[in-house]
């Protein structure tokens, strides 16, 4: 079993964020980066089903630049990924998810992955497409927000999450790409013998714009600007002893839950 | 074709986003000038159409066959290509829904148009529509532009647009064939199912404590569990701790949770993420504590408080007579 990993590189989730004066992107300067939540989880899914099957191989794919993508695809590397793509891209970033698509189907089509593995979603554009988008491209089967797999003789058996606390098995002939739910798995941590092995293995570079073969985007963004809000909510501020004071009053007398 | 609303089916009726995407759909045209058209995937035992025959829009169009009678990806992503070919609507609105996350992206790579999807509003810059979307945790915005002429899928993040305010009307109705064979569906499907509850139903409960991952460690949850008994409340949470094992799936309050509207909701530790807010907007209070001044909770809280819940918990657990 052959199977690719997209993972991208996010800020933080406790990181604060600040927008650039020329309104175009975040302030990246400050920030650290780290693996996307749900990737995280599809490349755990993807070294367990390697295991499983006891033979095959798990490619970690990312694209951004330079120091942190490598940080993330050593990251993947010490965990058990057997080698890495590093789709090279420095600032002004691709936000077109068909371009990021076609990018991607193209640094990775010869490769013939079995199977494509992404997370649901990234937590800074929160496109939920790229994944889905290289798999029309490449004529893969699809199946997304997945709980459960269980690779079956040249199909995958999987569990989907649906609305409301549904579930719904399917099954699909390989190859297939698949976006992973968070949850589905308990990632490990790297352990000191991965990472120092990490070093020694495979993180190929291709360029962003080696692999484009349609400059043309379908859609763009303005500026990135803070929306107004117009809920009035009431801050408790003060000491502890004194927010403590007032929610004890708040709960008794205006809630009325005491 | 100026706009083409996607009715889907949830459980045996139009899912309620898409109700919603409808009303987008309505306000738009109006803005706009336009023309609205809606459509129905499947539904050879008329249901959904007949639910539709009031809505407000112009036309409903009808895809019915066999094969869509039950969801596939490869069987609406052909459908929905073909349908989009031949009508070519400027505008294809939807709700941003597990379905359209599960195929909209195909559909779009295979007609190569754009997909602008969980959006939260439109704004009009000289006569050009953008759709508004959220970035980088909810916490700042774009306004993103289709490029080109071409047909433009939208999908509406839940409860942008007020379901209620859909406007009746009585639309012509169209039936239009697809060219469907069951070689083009490759995947098998079993039947949806629901997990044990486990005997906790949280819709019920008039208090509820809910942590998220401001929580820290594991270990920290008896902190949380005491202040619930005190308050005699429910203890629920957000995803991460369920998928980290420290919550069970049951208690968790979301849009892959519960849905619950108690008197009290009380927030520690969660940055109010719009799939966690849906599963707890109903509530009737909201008081909230977050480190994070900008954290988004504190947009729907009625009580917001900037700390630490690890120092105040215990506090107020002392507090509470
Ligand atoms: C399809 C889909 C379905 C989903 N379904 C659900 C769902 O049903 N329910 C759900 O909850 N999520 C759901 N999610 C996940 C959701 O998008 C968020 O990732 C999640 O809600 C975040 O949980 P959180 O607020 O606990 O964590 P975070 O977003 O990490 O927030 C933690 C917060 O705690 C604060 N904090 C940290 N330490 C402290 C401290 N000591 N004191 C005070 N505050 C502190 C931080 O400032 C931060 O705001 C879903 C996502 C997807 C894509």
């Amino acid at each position: 079993m052959k199977i690719g990993v997209l993972v991208k590189q996010v800020p933080g989730s406790e990181a604060s964020l600040r927008i650039q004066p020329d309104q175009s992107w975040i302030d990246e300067s400050t920030l650290e980066f780290e693996m996307n939540e749900s990737d995280s989880y599809a490349l755990e899914e993807a070294l367990q089903i390697c295991e499983k099957t006891g033979e095959g191989e798990v490619v970690a794919i990312s694209m951004g630049p330079a120091v942190r993508t490598t940080k993330v695809l050593r990251e993947a590397l010490a965990k058990g990924a057997h080698r890495a793509i590093h789709i090279v891209e420095e600032m002004p970033y691709e936000i077109d998810p068909m371009l990021v698509g076609q990018i991607i189907k193209n640094a990775i089509a010869e490769e013939q992955f079995d199977l494509l593995l992404s997370g649901l979603q990234s937590n800074d554009l929160s496109q939920g497409q790229t994944g889905l988008l290289v798999g029309e491209m490449l004529g893969m089967n699809t199946a997304t927000l997945i709980m459960e797999t269980e690779i079956q003789d040249g199909s995958i058996r999987v569990k989907r999450e649906l609305e409301g606390q549904w579930f719904q098995w399917i099954t699909i002939p390989l190859p297939a790409v698949l976006t992973i739910q968070s949850g589905i798995n308990q990632p490990r941590y790297p352990s000191l013998k991965g990472i120092m092995g990490a070093k020694k293995k495979e993180i190929k570079a291709v360029s962003k714009e080696d692999l484009l073969e349609d400059h043309s985007r379908l859609q763009s963004f303005g500026n990135i600007y803070i929306q107004k809000k117009d809920k009035r909510t009431e801050m408790i501020e003060g000491g502890s002893a004194e927010i403590v004071e007032r929610l004890v009053e708040v709960f008794r007398n205006e809630i009325k839950v005491l | 074709m100026d706009i083409l609303v996607f009715l889907e089916e949830q459980q045996g009726k139009i899912h309620r986003m898409s109700r919603e995407a409808v009303v987008a759909a309505q306000q738009f045209a109006q803005d706009h000038g336009l023309k609205v058209s809606a459509l129905i995937l499947g539904d050879s035992d008329n249901v959904l159409s007949a639910e539709a025959a009031d809505f407000g829009v112009d036309e409903c169009i009808i895809a019915a066959h066999p094969l869509l009678d039950t969801y596939s990806a490869d069987g609406f992503t052909t459908a929905f290509a073909q349908i989009i070919q031949t009508e070519n609507p400027r505008y294809i609105f939807m709700g941003h829904s597990y379905m359209v996350r599960d195929f909209i992206p195909r559909v779009s790579a295979r007609l190569h148009c754009p997909f602008i999807g969980d959006v939260i509003g439109v704004t009009d810059q000289d006569g050009s529509p953008a759709f508004i979307k959220q970035v980088f945790n909810a916490k700042m915005v774009t306004d993103v532009h289709p490029v080109e002429n071409g047909p433009v899928l939208v999908s509406f993040q839940a409860a942008t647009y007020p379901a209620e305010k859909l406007v009746s009307g009585s639309p012509a109705r169209r039936e239009v064939p697809i060219n469907l064979a069951e070689s083009d569906v490759r995947a098998t499907s079993e039947e949806p199912f629901q997990e044990a509850s486990g005997g906790v139903d949280l819709t019920a409960a008039d208090l509820i404590i809910s942590i998220g991952r401001g929580i820290g460690k594991q270990e920290n949850i008896p902190v949380a569990e005491a202040l619930a008994k005190k308050l005699n409340a429910e203890l629920a949470s957000s995803r991460p701790l369920v998928d980290a094992g420290w919550m069970p799936p049951q208690r968790q309050v979301g849009s892959s949770g519960q849905s619950v509207s108690p008197k009290l909701y009380f927030a520690l530790g969660i940055s109010g993420a719009i799939q966690h807010v849906i599963g707890m907007k109903g509530s009737k209070n909201v008081v909230a504590i977050n480190k994070d001044p900008d954290a988004p909770i504190f947009e729907i809280a009625d009580y917001g408080i900037v700390g630490d819940i690890l120092e105040l918990m215990p506090l107020l657990t002392e507090a509470i007579p």
